[in-house]
């Protein structure tokens, strides 16, 4: 009998998931009944319910991470572009992203948005679709666009399920996504609380399993681990509290992730796969279903660099919140080297923070960034100075 | 991200040194660029208002329904570029706080705030009081308004233009960029300005438009004869700085285009190839089309590579960033809101990657070019992410040789003279092997070595 906690055990299955780049999740799940499909996508949000409602799997699709080595990926850019692309491309030459029948990439940055087009010339028999959202927040403006951008969406993945997408499929799928965004939610609020009965590693693994799991069991799974988690005793440390910020597109590794809770900080909120909590409450599941979606969006969503701030009082105000709600005692930006929406953001909410008496400190990586040393002395640095500033 | 290029004189008058040859309407182009910069420098004296926007999707003809003064800020970014001032900018803005890794555009705007905003003509530019965000083409946009109004609390307003993902304007992207422009952008620059939008006003200004984007074709298009009597790149950049920037509908432009044309006419009728900061060029011996940004702070020295060598480059995509005339848009005096969105959706960054191949493609046949040079710029994702896929695309599809180098737009550290200029030898010889081989190989029959030896930026 396997005498492993519950909660490790969970953590082990969700740590598989992210260590297989072959998607044999995926796979899987496709074998389990003919004709099932499934569509990737990459950061910050796509409305998933669209392509569950279509009885396909949705797939986040976020880099190679530390583990996968790029060959042919690199062959594609300049050193002075980001990694994710290249590894992205690297799973799919290598054939790891067969499994997928399609790819979304959503209105991020250039690079992503570049990539959409070299999708479209690498794989000419896959759909693809670059994925618009819009920056104007006006119903009859920006969400109107955004309505008939879900439209085209929704038939395009009605072409390829061979089936027509009702407003019941996709109410019912708004209402599986409101179970794991509330989910999600919970464990978010319970990380805040007691961050020593579930560090960051493991409610990141949580999260990455839900880029390959159907939904309904992701939500089963994170209910699972919020009810395991309160009976495994772990010791409370005096660490500091602080938000991580900036690592919503290329992922850190793990290690990084480790490091920083090692060096004695609790990582109480985060912009890790946003997807999984853009949308900041629940969607109505009874009315019409692209416009509650936009409604959403437009007016009940989180903040990213991706997104446009209307009026320059807006600009931090999210990060503030992630700050005031979860107890922080500090942020640490970690962006990914050339990133340029999280490096071009940051001054912003550097000043910011500054101007509210928020410490904080600053560093870069990349997905497949090895030393760790340097990040743990630095957040470590950080951590101790922000208990002397309590302190004094 | 790109935009066109003038040199003003501390005086702001278009004085000819001795030393450097041009043709009249390139004196002419200076002018007006100076003039605009006198404008703005004098804005609050003549109780004008200022507005600054982007070179894809400027929307000068609506501004000036306004009485706005009108700035570019990549515009400013260059010349202060060109006049080796961007360095120590670029540096500044580093030391306030932003990223190595990040636009040099915009770390050259900013830092000519942090030095006083003294503008590339040695006046203080003013403060502007709307920035129109036309975000197309172009991500880092977006955040450098943000980043000028949280700095400067400037009032921004978003015109968003949604991509051509799928290879074409879509109706419903059509209809959005109008309804923002009747919704947000057109009350909020009224509020703004105390002016009240005249439909009839913008719609004469697009009259004015046309003319110009005629003649600015007619221009363009006349690489495709032998010699041609234009450098499309390098020389482009003083055609497109009129109608790219503050003066696109104004009697000036239409009047600078009319001039252009016909000396670019003259040239043709007398055979002659196009003019060169040193004299007119010798035998044209090499035609190339090239795809990117040129760098700015080497912008002479980096010509002199090509034209010391034969080498014309008879199309540049980068003369398109600020509006795609040559495939037969034209402003629409008609329909002057929904001109202006397919004007903004077909500036060139605004194209999917599949177009940008076709439109290279198609160049390299219709102006009979000798292959594709890919000048990638570190600063620009919007232009360089994907650049070496189009690059064996572009090969694979035409037969023809292409190549990669590496520089900057304004940052001086990202410019390696000497890598160029071995990249650029290698090129050339390894075209004139190419022609000495035939063409056997012909398109698409992969018998050619693909060229891709980057160079290393430096540092």
């Amino acid at each position: 009998m396997d005498n492993t906690p519950r909660v490790l055990q969970i953590v082990q299955r969700c740590e598989a998931l992210f260590d297989d780049l072959h998607f044999n999740a995926v796979k899987d799940w496709k074998a389990a009944a003919p004709g099932r499909m499934a569509i990737g996508y990459m950061p910050v949000y796509v409305p998933r319910e669209l392509i569950h409602a279509a009885g396909m799997l949705p797939v986040g699709i976020l880099g190679g991470g530390d583990s996968l080595e790029v060959i042919q990926g690199d062959a594609y850019y300049q050193s002075y572009i980001c990694r994710i692309p290249r590894s992205t491309i690297e799973l799919g030459l290598t054939g790891r992203l067969d499994c997928l029948d399609g790819m979304l990439f959503p209105s991020i940055c250039d690079v992503i948005r570049n990539l959409s087009g070299m999708w479209k010339m690498l794989f000419k028999d896959k759909y693809v679709r670059y994925l618009d959202v819009p920056q104007n927040f006006q119903d009859e403006v920006g969400g109107r666009f955004y309505m008939e951008e879900m439209q085209i969406l929704r038939e395009d993945l009605a072409k390829l399920a061979g089936r027509e997408i009702t407003d019941a499929d996709l109410n019912a799928s708004i209402a599986a996504y409101n179970d794991n965004r509330a989910a999600i939610r919970d464990l978010y609020a319970y990380r805040a609380a007691k961050p020593w009965l579930a560090p960051t590693s493991e409610v990141y693994l949580l999260l990455r399993a839900g880029m390959v799991l159907p939904v309904e069991e992701h939500t089963l799974l994170v209910r699972e681990y919020l009810a395991a988690a309160e009976l495994l005793q772990r010791p409370k440390r005096d660490n500091a509290r602080i938000v991580l910020t900036g690592s919503f597109c290329e992922q850190p590794p793990l290690a990084l992730i480790k490091s920083i809770e090692m060096s004695g900080c609790y990582i109480v909120d985060d912009d890790f796969m946003l997807v999984t909590r853009w949308l900041l409450d629940e969607v109505p599941a009874d009315g019409d279903p692209l416009r509650e979606l936009s409604k959403a969006f437009l007016h009940r969503s989180a903040s990213t660099a991706a997104k446009y701030e209307a009026t320059r009082e807006e600009k931090g105000v999210f990060l503030m919140g992630q700050v005031k709600t979860r107890g922080a005692e500090g942020v640490i930006f970690a962006a990914p080297s050339f990133c340029d929406p999280a490096l071009l953001e940051r001054p912003m909410l550097q000043d910011v923070l500054s101007k509210h008496g928020i410490p904080h400190t600053a560093f870069k990586y990349a997905e497949n960034t090895g030393q760790m040393a340097p990040i743990r002395e630095q957040a470590g640095t950080f951590a101790d100075s922000i208990k002397l500033w309590n302190a004094a | 991200m790109n935009t066109p290029i003038a040199m003003p004189t501390p005086t702001g008058s278009a004085k000819k040194p001795q030393n450097v040859q041009k043709e009249d309407a390139m004196w002419l182009q200076k002018e007006l660029i100076n003039r605009n910069y006198s404008e703005l420098a004098n804005a609050r004296a003549n109780n004008r208002k200022v507005s600054a926007t982007f070179v894809p999707g400027n929307l000068n003809e609506l501004l000036m329904c306004f009485d706005f003064a009108r700035s570019l800020p990549e515009t400013n970014a260059l010349q202060n570029g060109l006049r080796k001032k961007s360095g120590k900018m670029i540096m500044d803005a580093e030391r306030d706080g932003q990223s190595e890794d990040v636009c040099t555009y915009v770390k050259a705007d900013l830092g000519m705030m942090l030095g006083g905003e003294v503008g590339p003509n040695g006046e203080v530019l003013p403060k502007p009081d709307i920035l129109l965000l036309s975000y197309t083409g172009c991500f880092t946009f977006m955040k450098w308004f943000e980043l000028i109004r949280h700095k400067y609390g400037c009032e921004t307003v978003m015109l968003h233009v949604p991509y051509q993902g799928e290879g074409h304007v879509a109706p419903n992207m059509r209809d959005y960029v109008v309804r923002q422009l009747k919704e947000t952008v057109i009350p909020t620059l009224e509020r703004v300005s105390g002016v009240k939008f005249d439909i009839d006003r913008l719609r004469q200004y697009m009259r004015e438009s046309v003319k110009a984007e005629e003649d600015l074709v007619a221009v363009l298009q006349s690489a495709k004869n032998r010699p041609s009597p234009i450098d499309g790149y390098f020389g482009a950049v003083y055609y497109i700085g009129p109608i790219f920037t503050a003066f696109r509908g104004t009697p000036e432009a239409t009047e600078f285009y009319r001039v252009l044309r016909g000396e670019i006419e003259e040239r043709l009728r007398l055979g002659l190839g196009p003019i060169t900061p040193e004299g007119e060029m010798g035998e044209e011996k090499y035609r190339l089309i090239v795809e990117g940004p040129p760098n700015w702070t080497s912008f002479r020295e980096f010509w002199k590579m090509f034209y010391d060598e034969g080498a014309v480059v008879v199309s540049s995509t980068y003369a398109k960033v600020g509006g795609l005339y040559d495939f037969g848009f034209r402003h629409d005096p008609d329909h002057p809101l929904e001109s202006l969105a397919e004007y903004c959706l077909g500036c060139y960054t605004n194209l999917n990657l599949p177009s940008r191949v076709d439109m290279i493609c198609k160049y390299i046949d219709e102006y009979q070019a000798d292959g594709l040079l890919i000048n990638s710029i570190k600063s620009c994702n919007s232009f360089s992410a994907g650049q070496l896929l189009m690059m064996r695309e572009v090969e694979k599809r035409t037969g023809k040789p292409a190549a990669f180098i590496e520089t900057d737009l304004v940052d001086p550290r990202y410019f390696s003279a000497a890598n160029v200029k071995n990249r650029l030898e290698s090129y050339f010889q390894m075209v004139k092997a190419k022609r000495g081989a035939g063409v056997a190989a012909g398109p698409g029959q992969g018998g050619h070595a693909a060229t891709v030896i980057p160079i290393g930026v430096a540092h």
